[in-house]
């Protein structure tokens, strides 16, 4: 058996799978690519996949990583790829295939890009008040989890975080922490419309770029 | 993709399925296609997606030389709202683009509840409903289905309708129609040749007279429009076209599966029953072709569960070879095998214990009617002694809940009858008392009654259907009856079943009264969540159209019926004769025991019917 993990993208209109979805999705395409997964024992067997961390409906991703077992004894990474990615559907590339050396729950940091789009406003210049509102020493932010709601000062889990003007609007860029505490880039745009509505975009789509540990190393 | 779209899709309930992208769906170069065609599918994506027919035909014209065919669904009522503020007009899943910049839209439409979702679809095209009211020949607006074997209640949007099965008359309306557009031809010029292809009907080429009394005078066809449509049928299951690389759904369907035909048509002519007649005649696939495309669609999508699929599973002449040929591929590769439209007797129980290896669900039975005479009268050929058999093999084998299913309102039926349904329902409950290996899991039965709908071209077509009064009259009378506390009773409404007897044996009339309800408001009206009585019951209302007399009056042998125009292959005195027999609680032979001489056979070249 080999235990394998896998880079790979979700963009496109793939972003709409949900990841209940996306987890039916992925089974069979290691079955119409040829591959065995291996599968949990019991009255409904399901295959042991994992995906690290559980991506948002409508949010884009160029670091989504899994990790799956397979019950070939030899695989190619090269041509597994190949086989996965003809088998896939539009939106969703794998682009690496590796044997994992630590766990996936050393994911500390990621890095996301958000599009900022306002529809009666000159995008441009509300780059330096939004550059001060993300400067400020506490912004509390409202959030349904789990476990209900509260509130949470994103400041101290959100990191590098920077504002430019964009052709679709205006571009963030930050660095927000996964685990204890998770922040859904969501809570980027909706710390602005909580706070400061005059400054809240018409529109946010948010794309994740990679993943890092505890020590703001790559994560492989 | 579109930038509206964008912003409205994570606000909308399951948004993968209106995004298209899936593995497997057909892309072309719309340089190399001179011919777009809309296939607008009445209801949502999940039912859509898990329609056999629309697969089927999906593939078979996107094998045309220079079409593309694409998927088009009715949104759910949150996207569609969404749509509507946004000003986004419906759009095919492929390319993204409107379904009004296409040359052709054909509908599949296989209920008649779906019937204010087609005039939905359309004007959230931008396409005027009504045939008139489009007077160029682009884009052509046409149907299909089930439904269509009585074409009149929509007759008046459609500008033709296709009759029967369409792997080969879709395409050869869509070769006429591009040589027509190609040519310049006007939309009544082209029409008129289209009449000429067999199965197609073109409503705007018969002319329709009443009688005094409402009903129907006389039928005339004209510009030389045939007098009669003969459904179309596939001789040969075993060469005709089957899709094997079919589109593989990234969210959840209704039927999540591969699914192959056992075979088309059925041996058993229940008399309730359309589809066992206007299926006809019986054409099977080899078992070699069934676990050839079994196993290859397996291998293509990566399901891992495959329907065999018919009105009759068990009446398929090589079932068992056929599963165990499937079943020696699945085994290894923990695909599991399901086999709807079992009949109850001991060979499908065999069968059923063989492929049900691991999950024991609920196994669900169609007895129909309560009493023996009942059954009888609707030559639905189950003894009570092989219903409880099969239970009894059932609940030893480890199952513990058993669904049966009941019609109420059948013609003939007395409050007997309709006791007798509690009776079957304790005999089943005692059987399981006897027999049960295991009591402490206990024991669900359900019983589930529906409203008998009268259907055209069944040999019930001239009965009246009960009014509700008389059919909630016998659920409550049912309901009192049923004491055990493990049998659970649910009844299907009265209500929507009424409203379907009105389509079902509509006339051209009832076309004004779809276009009332969808103006008020109606769309997926086969949705409990968007079903409302009274806005039909007031579309009734305005149009002057009396619902009773559409659904709860006797015909006359002698009477013009809307739906005579259609040749189905079976031939109306045969019907009658079918139902002369109810009404003498007269079983007919099912078509293998011995020919009853329908008439579907003449559908076949050779006319030997391989039921």
């Amino acid at each position: 058996m080999l235990k394998l993990r896998m880079r790979f993208e979700k963009t496109g209109r793939a972003v709409y799978i949900s990841h209940l979805d996306l987890m039916h999705t992925l089974q069979r395409v290691f079955l119409r690519a040829g591959y065995r997964l291996k599968y949990s024992e019991g009255f409904n067997p399901h295959p042991v996949v994992s995906i690290a961390v559980p991506l948002s409906v409508g949010c884009a991703s160029v670091c989504e990583i899994m990790d799956f077992s397979l019950l070939d004894e030899e695989v190619d990474f090269q041509k597994l790829r190949e086989d996965l990615n003809r088998s896939m559907p539009e939106g969703i590339t794998v682009t690496e295939i590796y044997v994992p050396e630590r766990k996936a729950s050393a994911i500390r940091w990621m890095k996301v890009t958000g599009i900022f789009e306002y529809d009666n406003k000159d995008a441009a210049a509300l780059v330096p008040a939004l550059t001060d509102f993300y400067a400020r020493p506490e912004i509390p932010v409202n959030r349904r989890t789990k476990r209900g709601e509260g509130v949470i000062d994103i400041v101290p889990h959100v990191r590098d975080l920077s504002v430019s003007a964009d052709a679709e609007g205006v571009r963030l860029t930050a660095t927000v922490s996964v685990n204890e505490p998770s922040i859904n880039p969501e809570l980027l745009a909706a710390a602005l419309r909580q706070n400061a509505p005059e400054l809240a975009p018409d529109f946010a789509k948010f794309t994740r770029l990679e993943v890092y540990d505890e020590t703001m190393e790559i994560f492989r | 993709m579109d930038k509206r779209l964008e912003r409205i899709l994570p606000r909308v309930q399951k948004p993968a399925r209106y995004t298209g992208g899936e593995y497997n769906q057909i892309i072309k170069d719309k340089a190399e296609v001179d011919l777009r065609m809309a296939f607008c599918f009445p209801d949502t994506y999940e039912i859509g997606m898990s329609n056999i027919g629309m697969r089927i035909l999906y593939g078979v014209i996107n094998q045309m030389p220079g079409v593309w065919c694409e998927r088009v669904f009715a949104p759910w009522g949150d996207m569609r709202e969404e749509m509507l503020q946004a000003g986004i007009p419906l759009y095919a899943l492929e390319s993204g683009d409107p379904v009004a910049e296409f040359d052709v839209l054909g509908f599949s439409i296989g209920y008649e509840m779906a019937y204010t979702t087609v005039l939905d679809m359309l004007h959230l095209s931008g396409i005027p409903l009504r045939s008139a009211d489009r007077p160029d020949l682009v884009p052509l607006v046409f149907a299909g289905g089930t439904s269509c074997v009585n074409p009149e209640p929509m007759a008046d949007f459609m500008d033709l309708m296709v009759i029967g099965e369409g792997e080969e008359v879709d395409c050869e309306v869509l070769e006429l129609f591009r040589k027509a557009r190609n040519e310049g031809w006007s939309k009544r010029q082209f029409l008129i040749a289209a009449s000429r292809i067999e199965g197609v009907y073109v409503p705007s080429l018969y002319e329709h007279t009443y009688n005094p009394d409402g009903t129907l005078a006389s039928v005339t066809p004209l510009e030389g429009a045939p007098e009669r449509v003969r459904k179309r049928i596939i001789e040969d299951m075993d060469s005709v076209y089957f899709p094997l690389h079919p589109i593989v759904p990234s969210t959840e369907i209704v039927h999540d599966r591969v699914n192959v035909e056992l075979f088309r048509g059925c041996i058993r002519g229940c008399r309730f029953c359309q589809a066992g007649y206007v299926y006809r005649p019986v054409r099977a696939k080899s078992p070699e072709t069934v676990a050839r495309q079994g196993i290859e669609l397996l291998k293509n999508t990566g399901y891992q569960e495959a329907t065999l699929m018919s009105l009759s599973s068990s009446d398929y002449r090589h079932l068992s070879e056929t599963c165990d040929a499937m079943l020696e591929w699945c085994e290894p590769r923990s695909c599991s095998l399901s086999l709807p439209s079992l009949r109850a007797d001991n060979f499908s129980m065999d069968i059923m214990q063989r492929i049900q290896k691991v999950r024991k669900g609920g196994l669900t039975f169609a007895p129909e009617a309560g009493s023996q005479r009942l059954r009888d009268a609707i030559n639905k050929n189950v003894k009570e002694e092989d219903l409880l058999n099969s239970c009894r093999v059932a609940f030893e084998g480890g199952w513990n809940g058993v669904k049966l299913y009941f019609m109420l309102g059948l013609p003939t039926e007395t409050d007997e009858d309709v006791l007798g349904i509690s009776e079957i329902a304790n005999q089943v409950l005692h059987t399981w008392r006897e027999h049960s290996p295991n009591k402490n899991r206990g024991v669900r039965i359900t019983v589930s009654t529906s409203m008998f709908i009268p259907k055209p071209h069944s040999p019930f077509q001239w009965e009246a259907q009960v009014p509700m009064e008389e059919y909630m009259r016998k659920v409550t009378l049912l309901r009192d009856s049923i004491k055990a506390r493990n049998v659970t009773y649910n009844w299907h409404d009265a209500q929507t079943s009424l409203i379907e007897a009105v389509l079902s044996r509509g006339d051209r009339r009832v076309g004004a009264a779809i276009e009332e309800v969808w103006r008020t408001g109606g769309f997926l009206d086969a949705w409990s969540d968007y079903f409302d009585f009274d806005r039909w019951m007031k579309a009734f209302a305005v149009c002057g159209i009396d619902p009773a007399f559409y659904a709860c009056r006797e015909r006359s042998r002698e009477e013009v019926l809307p739906w005579d125009v259609i040749d189905v292959g079976v031939r109306k005195d045969h019907l009658w004769h079918e139902r002369e027999m109810a009404y003498q609680s007269q079983l007919s032979p099912d078509c293998r025991k011995q020919c009853t001489g329908c008439g579907a056979a003449g559908l076949l070249k050779g006319g030997v019917c391989d039921a």
